[in-house]
């Protein structure tokens, strides 16, 4: 179970996901190694062509870790935290750290992927990463010359995106949870237009229990009927096919995820579970 | 001739000219499309399934745009023994390719090729 730190740390987030190739001779006994490399590399492509203010030193830190809480099985791989901090030496003596971007590497329940895989390799197919763009690209690019490995972005589509709707849905929630939110884009408008489908959480739920018949299973079956109920019980009111838009964005009080690949964690307790449909997700794209 | 759905108004009947083929068009991007589909094909009467009727799937290059799953529309295509064809309309080389394949199977279920019925060449198209 996740200590409460490292959840902390995870929870309320808005993380950008993208999907890892195995990494080549990527040691855990060097995450310190790792760490100087990178704080290197980082300061050598941030001073190309940045303005940097006069007067003020900005060090950079990076620090690379393990978080052992954060796996589904013993056969997952520890996940692997990066911090990078800035450390501003004005005039003070006293140094201050701000954190400026946190990005972590993840398996959960990732065996399709690193049974087939030699013995050099490490899987961590999920890497989430939150602050600026800039410093992902930067790290992304390091990781790749490094370790021989690939990021894409872990865009989630309509139909992902309705599987988490349910399963999330089904989750037993504590009273005053956030409503379950849908935000579908309608297409071919000259002005794009974003319709938000505010669902009481207990209702949905109720309805996810109808239709869900064994507890712990989910099928494409019981997603469909339980979209199509939210579908026309929309269209008996607004006469508009939600069917035809695109769902863009799904938010429970367990988590909200984006199409473009942007996840929140909500709730500790969810979080192995949310990461495991992520890793499945990251391998269907790495495969 | 295109419809947004089935059936057709009848107001046209009389003077509408022989169908010989119907081509169902359902965007993977939109599960009202599907639905659509669907519901129109309970309009349709049952000798048009020996080869006289295909599915096309458009919006295939892009996965992560997927409102469908591919599978329901391979089940569509096996419980009405009809084959799924695939383009990517944007792109105008396969618009032209998939428009030449679609006339190609017109002219075969109109009976204009000689030696070739429109049930053996669906047959060889849902086992290629």
């Amino acid at each position: 179970n996740l200590n409460s730190q490292t959840t902390a740390f995870l929870l309320r987030k808005r993380w950008a996901l993208y999907s890892v190739t195995p990494l080549y001779k990527f040691s855990r006994a060097h995450l310190k190694a790792y760490a100087k490399l990178l704080s290197a590399y980082i300061a050598t492509e941030k001073q190309k062509g940045l303005a940097v203010e006069v007067g003020v030193e900005l060090d950079i830190k990076v620090a690379v870790s393990s978080l052992p809480d954060l796996k589904g099985s013993d056969q997952d791989e520890t996940a692997i935290l990066v911090q990078i901090s800035l450390r501003s030496q004005a005039s003070q003596k006293m140094s201050e750290e701000k954190l400026v971007w946190s990005g972590w590497f993840c398996s959960v329940c990732g065996d399709d992927l690193s049974k087939n895989v030699p013995a050099d390799f490490t899987c961590l197919p999920v890497f989430l990463a939150n602050g600026a763009e800039s410093y992902t690209s930067i790290v992304g690019s390091w990781f790749q010359k490094t370790f021989d490995c690939c990021f894409h972005r872990l865009a989630i589509s309509p139909l992902n995106l309705s599987w988490m709707a349910a399963m999330w849905t089904g989750c037993k929630v504590e009273e005053n949870a956030s409503a379950i939110e849908l935000v579908f884009s309608v297409p071919h408008l000259p002005q794009s237009l974003d319709i938000s489908y505010a669902i009481h959480p207990e209702d949905a739920k109720a309805l996810w229990d109808t239709v869900q018949k064994t507890p712990g299973e989910i099928t494409q079956e019981e997603v469909d009927v339980f979209m199509d109920c939210l579908y026309s019980h929309f269209h008996r009111h607004f006469k508009i096919h939600l069917s035809a838009t695109k769902l863009v964005k799904v938010s429970t009080a367990i988590a909200s995820a984006h199409c473009d690949g942007i996840i929140k964690f909500l709730q500790s307790q969810y979080i192995t579970e949310v990461l495991m449909l992520l890793t499945e997700l990251a391998i269907s794209q790495i495969q | 001739h295109l419809a947004t759905s089935l059936p057709l108004p009848s107001e046209g009947d009389h003077l509408r000219p022989r169908i010989d083929l119907i081509v169902f068009m359902i965007d993977i991007k939109n599960k009202y499309s599907l639905k659509n589909v669907e519901a129109s094909l309970a309009h349709v009467a049952a000798s048009f399934f020996l080869g006289k009727v295909c599915f096309l799937v458009t919006g295939v290059g892009r996965v992560n745009y997927c409102s469908v799953e591919m599978s329901s529309i391979w089940k569509l295509g096996d419980v009405y023994c009809s084959p799924v064809l695939y383009c990517e309309l944007e792109l105008e080389r396969i618009r032209v390719a998939t428009a030449q394949r679609l006339l190609r199977m017109l002219q075969i279920c109109a009976g204009h090729v000689p030696g070739v019925s429109a049930l053996s060449f669906s047959f060889l198209l849902r086992n290629s």
